[in-house]
């Protein structure tokens, strides 16, 4: 086991884990965000760097600093050592310019785009990015491409993250489509314009960070904030079948893979639940999803799926008096 | 006892003579009545005379158009989720080819509903709005209603008329200053 300190927190880590890998056990608060790397897709990462981190401490045996920051998700953790993330100003400020990067050619269309409200490129831009844009030039774009009746593709959003290439060519037989082109001019494409029509070609749209593969099924229906989520299932012979819907009053607008606090699904699904079963009597609904209370998704929702913030269990916890111990109850006793 | 620390103690010494003749007080109290004959009025007489309104009043909506008459909204749900009396709503829909003239953007609101009696004139839908497309006039109030069919302000009601549009004057007589800037920003070109 290794030892590694990532902002003041130490954790134990078996050999061959990333610092990002290492940062994620500690929890949502610590970890980098990500934009390419994806811990269920093999070969994933080292695109974006956005997940950069300082490296104060090589190791214990060559205690020597990192001479810049390194791309978290593509460096082992060695014994003894020393990250900083959230706690060193220049790594943000280095972070702040990968965010302008990576927006330099993005159309910033979000009041028209679909992923708005729970695009990680916006949550990102939020954080991390800087208020206006400097870019002075033509942006980058794409004529539309039909990617088939399911899935919709706007180039003109992508970062070229790979995250979707790599979905194609491990979850499903044979891929048609991939990055063409080089440098400025590379994208996303489907070869001959052929529709990706296997079974889980729709977990694209899951992977996508951006909003450059999304549901056309769900295309301008609603924005995702008037929609709630909840967790359900349904016995599916091609996948596990554990979905979220997205619910807008009684009609399932949207199905798609259960997220978790690190915006991954837990478990692809197929196209069958995420395209054709949009009844609630296709599926056993299992509650509301959680949501996190800073998303823009629990806005405005004032009954139903709001979360109790933690502190107030805490809040609640500490003033919770009441002794109901053997020897408490004795006393209550004694004095009645 | 004392009850309060409030409590007035209540004198019941004998008026004298000059507050006793109660004349004195009359002819002091027709007094001011009279000065107030010729001071200024307070009131209008309201419908035939207007106050000027201050120009960052919140008064009715408007959906506005740009300078060709395309919609500006695009229906990204900003304003309803900035709402806290929550009483717009919208259906989205796709710009179909042809359509470029009517809507500015992809994406259009094929129905868009204000709640006149939930707004409450805040104006953070106006602040929320990306895309410079719902204002509060300051110089247009929402009328009383008679009817509750007709408290819902659907897109006949909301969007602005296109009369308004075609001559450069009265566009700048409807609008608010924010509004103003909006424009000047988008003449500078810094937009």
């Amino acid at each position: 086991m290794l030892k590694v300190t990532i902002d003041g927190q130490t954790i134990e880590v078996p050999e061959g884990t990333t610092i990002l890998q290492a940062a994620r056990m500690l929890g949502p608060d610590v970890a980098p965000p990500t934009m390419c790397y994806y811990s269920k897709l093999e070969t994933s990462g080292g695109y974006c760097r956005t997940c950069i981190v300082k490296v104060t401490k090589g190791s214990e045996k060559d205690p020597r600093p990192m001479p810049k920051p390194v791309a978290s998700c593509r460096t082992i953790v060695m014994d003894g050592m020393e990250v900083q993330n959230q706690t060193s100003p220049e790594l943000l400020e280095a972070r702040k310019g990968v965010v302008e990067f990576l927006l330099a050619n993005h159309p910033l269309d979000c009041p028209i785009c679909d992923q708005a409200g729970e695009c990680h490129l916006q949550d990102l831009s939020f954080e991390h990015g800087i208020e206006s844009t400097r870019y002075e030039f033509e942006r980058r774009t794409f004529k539309k491409i039909d990617l088939g009746p399911y899935i919709q593709l706007h180039m003109t959003r992508c970062i070229l993250c790979y995250r979707c290439v790599k979905v194609a060519d491990q979850l499903t037989p044979q891929r048609y489509h991939g990055v063409l082109n080089r440098g400025d001019v590379a994208e996303i494409s489907t070869y001959i314009e052929k529709a990706i029509d296997n079974d889980f070609s729709g977990n694209v749209i899951d992977v996508c960070p951006v909003g450059a593969l999304t549901d056309k099924t769900f295309r301008f229906k609603s924005r995702v904030w008037f929609t709630k989520p909840s967790d359900a299932h349904r016995n599916c012979d091609k996948c596990s079948g554990k979905v979220t819907l997205w619910y807008k009053g009684d009609d399932v607008l949207r199905v798609t893979g259960r997220k978790n606090e690190f915006g991954e699904v837990d478990e692809f699904i197929c196209n069958t639940c995420r395209f054709e079963k949009k009844r609630t009597s296709d599926w056993q609904i299992e509650g509301p999803s959680k949501v996190d209370r800073k998303s823009v998704i629990s806005a405005n929702h004032y009954s139903g799926n709001t979360v109790i913030p933690d502190f107030a269990f805490r809040v609640a916890e500490n003033n919770k008096k009441i002794d109901d111990s053997p020897k408490g109850s004795n006393l209550l006793a004694m004095k009645n | 006892m004392q009850l309060t620390s409030r409590a007035k103690r209540v004198s019941n010494k004998k008026l004298s003579l000059g507050e006793r003749l109660y004349l004195p007080a009359i002819v002091g109290g027709l007094g001011i009545t009279i000065k107030h004959f010729f001071r200024k009025k307070v009131t209008i007489n309201y419908p035939e005379e207007q106050r000027p309104m201050s120009s960052v009043y919140r008064g009715l909506h408007v959906l506005k158009r740009d300078e060709e008459g395309r919609e500006r909204c695009t229906a990204c749900g900003l304003c309803a989720v900035a709402c806290p009396a929550e009483a717009i709503s919208m259906v989205a829909a796709e710009r179909k080819p042809g359509e470029e003239h009517l809507y500015r953007e992809e994406k259009y609101a094929a129905v868009y509903e204000i709640n006149m009696l939930r707004c409450i004139f805040c104006g953070l839908c106006e602040e929320a709005c990306p895309k410079s497309a719902i204002y509060l006039q300051s110089d247009k109030l929402a009328p009383s209603f008679f009817d509750r069919s007709d408290v819902i302000y659907g897109k006949d009601r909301l969007v602005q008329s296109m009369e308004t549009i075609k001559t450069a004057k009265s566009l700048k007589s409807g609008l608010t200053t924010s509004d103003r800037y909006v424009d000047k920003v988008f003449k500078d070109g810094k937009y």
